[in-house]
């Protein structure tokens, strides 16, 4: 699937994440990252959402990551649900459970 | 060349010179002083043979011109008012306005409250900084290398040690107070903004060489019983606000209803009730923070079980405290600071709760304070590591934002510290492996209690047996710190760069750790 528009999930609260994709054509992921935890824990959540972008397919976005601490499965989900809001698709409940979606 | 709790003290750090000679020493151990000998400082104090009706002086400017204020001298402060204080930005501001630079500030707190200051480290004005709390700007600024010499950080113990033993010695100190005479007799009550107590100025006001009392309400001479008295002040000032009346006493902290707090305090209070000293005239120190504050309202039902009473409640005062006692509880609450209205009215009315000083309360260098006499202690923490050592200081970033506070005299002191905390905190492992920065030593912590389980102290066989004999479970630490960074992940160490921000002073006046320069962190 094709990201077509800006898709976002999460919210600013403590213990969560704020993900927003933006298609791009070319010039792969352009990943901001803040986040309140950066010092201890930055690099574990850019492999995170990176390994997660990979997984769903996406090779080219603009990726802006909000974070206040979120747990790795949360941020998961988050760019998970971002990436179906910015594909603009009526999956109708199939989701790929355990497939991409982990 | 590393310290007994394995912290790397660089040489540039044991090399700042303290104002008597005195050499750092890298910290040794618990009760590593005790039975040596100090020489006490003393202040160069002016004659005033001749009769003079009044000290007062029109304005903070005048005074700081009457006290001779140079570049290169160390002004002092107290942090009774807390985040309500005008003190310390009014003097430091009539300072700068007279071009005087190179000002070391000696305070027994800052806090938010001071953010001002900040400024003035980046101008350069102010090259030293020496206190309990450094928060805000101020703890920004220092944590970014702008300060021209390292912050000495001290315990409130601590402090009055170094100012006895000369370490740093105080040319001019600045005490507001709610109430003073013409004379400078100064109160904490009566005025416009009471704070209840003076007890951290009281050193300040015997080893300063001058003393200028600030206050917003002159009452007539003489102005007693006095906690700053009279006979050791140059100057009075009468300024329209010391300070923010709200944000000096703030309302009573409320009973949290955090389930995992309770549950953390309910623990903590069956732990204390565990222990051998748990009986009749026991003593009792806490915190006022959620679960530590809760415990008062769990230990209650216990000593009613057990038939006995506390003898005496010290440290920062809450009406919590207050309330036992009046309730027939606890004998006698020795004060030092007070934490909310509800302690402040009580110190107004009750004949049980008494002043002290801040060395009465907690000098490690004197005779014997409360805190050697103290039976229980529960504290909070920021981080504590898997040898028990406890940062209260700087945050998950490096950056300093806390205060040692009453923590470390405390924890040594006491016949059992109990720090209660949760296991996490958002993404952030407060039991983890290493704290970012010793505050209180490990040989000082005797249990950890957290709402995934309850760690104590391998050192203290006895106090193992008395919660084995009793039932209660407990795990070793390093299963707590497993536990933790199985929710959330191991944590990469900080980045640092070489400079020494600021040193931790053990509260005998050894080094116990050292905050260096924060690294930008790029990922």
């Amino acid at each position: 699937m094709e990201l077509k528009a800006v898709g976002t999930a999460g919210t600013l609260e403590s213990s969560d994440v704020m993900i927003t994709l933006e298609p791009t054509t070319s010039g792969g992921i352009d990943l901001t990252l803040e986040s309140s935890v950066i010092n201890q824990y930055g690099r574990q959540i850019k492999a995170e959402v990176l390994a997660s972008l990979e997984r769903l397919g996406v090779k080219n976005a603009k990726v802006i990551v909000n974070d206040h601490g979120a747990l790795d499965c949360t941020i998961k989900a988050r760019v998970e649900c971002a990436y179906y809001r910015a594909c603009q698709c009526d999956m109708d409940g199939k989701f790929d459970w355990g497939g991409v979606i982990r | 060349m590393k310290n007994s709790v394995g912290r790397e003290i660089p040489a540039e750090a044991l090399a700042v010179e303290l104002k008597n000679g005195r050499k750092y020493e890298p910290y040794q151990g618990k009760g590593y002083r005790d039975g040596k000998y100090i020489k006490k400082a003393g202040p160069t104090s002016r004659i005033y043979q001749k009769p003079i009706e009044s000290k007062i002086l029109p304005s903070i400017r005048d005074a700081v011109i009457a006290c001779g204020i140079k570049d290169g001298m160390t002004v002092s402060f107290h942090h009774h008012f807390r985040n309500g204080d005008y003190i310390v930005n009014m003097v430091m501001k009539e300072i700068v306005n007279l071009g005087i630079k190179d000002i070391t500030i000696a305070a027994s707190s800052l806090g938010d409250a001071h953010d001002p200051i900040a400024e003035y480290i980046e101008q350069g004005i102010v090259t030293g900084i020496q206190t309990s709390g450094i928060r805000g700007k101020m703890g920004d600024v220092v944590s970014h290398g702008k300060l021209k010499t390292p912050a000495i950080l001290r315990s409130h113990g601590g402090r009055v040690r170094a100012i006895e033993e000369g370490d740093v010695h105080i040319d001019v100190a600045f005490i507001g107070a709610p109430t003073a005479d013409e004379y400078g007799n100064a109160r904490a009550l009566g005025g416009k903004g009471d704070c209840g107590v003076l007890s951290y100025a009281v050193v300040d006001s015997e080893y300063a060489d001058k003393v200028v009392v600030i206050t917003d309400t002159l009452v007539e001479y003489p102005n007693f019983p006095p906690s700053i008295h009279g006979v050791n002040v140059d100057y009075v000032v009468k300024v329209d606000e010391i300070g923010n009346p709200k944000k000096i006493a703030s309302a009573a902290a409320r009973m949290t209803q955090n389930p995992r707090d309770l549950m953390m305090a309910e623990n903590t209070a069956k732990i204390i009730a565990a222990t051998p000293w748990f009986k009749d005239g026991f003593s009792f120190q806490t915190g006022a923070g959620g679960p530590s504050l809760a415990v008062n309202r769990f230990l209650e039902p216990l000593m009613d079980a057990k038939g006995i009473k506390m003898a005496w409640a010290i440290g920062g005062i809450t009406a919590a405290i207050c309330d036992l006692q009046r309730k027939g509880k606890v004998g006698k609450i020795i004060d030092v600071q007070d934490f909310d209205t509800g302690a402040i009215e009580d110190i107004r009315t009750n004949p049980n709760h008494f002043e002290m000083t801040a060395s009465e309360y907690a000098n490690p260098a004197n005779k014997g304070a409360f805190v050697n006499k103290l039976d229980f202690v529960v504290l909070a923490a920021l981080e504590v590591d898997i040898d028990f050592n406890v940062n209260v200081i700087t945050g998950s970033d490096g950056v300093l934002r806390g205060a040692p506070g009453g923590h470390p005299d405390t924890a040594e002191g006491a016949k059992c510290c109990v720090i209660v905390t949760p296991l996490t905190r958002g993404r952030m492992a407060t039991i983890c492996e290493h704290v970012v920065t010793v505050t209180t030593p490990g040989d000082c912590v005797d249990v950890v209690v957290t709402d995934y389980g309850t760690a104590v102290n391998p050192n203290r066989k006895d106090i193992i047996e008395a919660l084995d004999a009793a039932g209660i479970k407990h795990v070793p630490i390093k299963e707590l710190q497993e536990k933790a960074y199985s929710l959330v992940g191991r944590p990469d160490d900080l980045q640092w760069k070489d400079k020494v921000v600021a040193i931790l002073e053990a509260r005998d006046g050894t080094i116990l750790d050292v905050v260096k320069e924060i690294k930008p962190y790029e990922i």
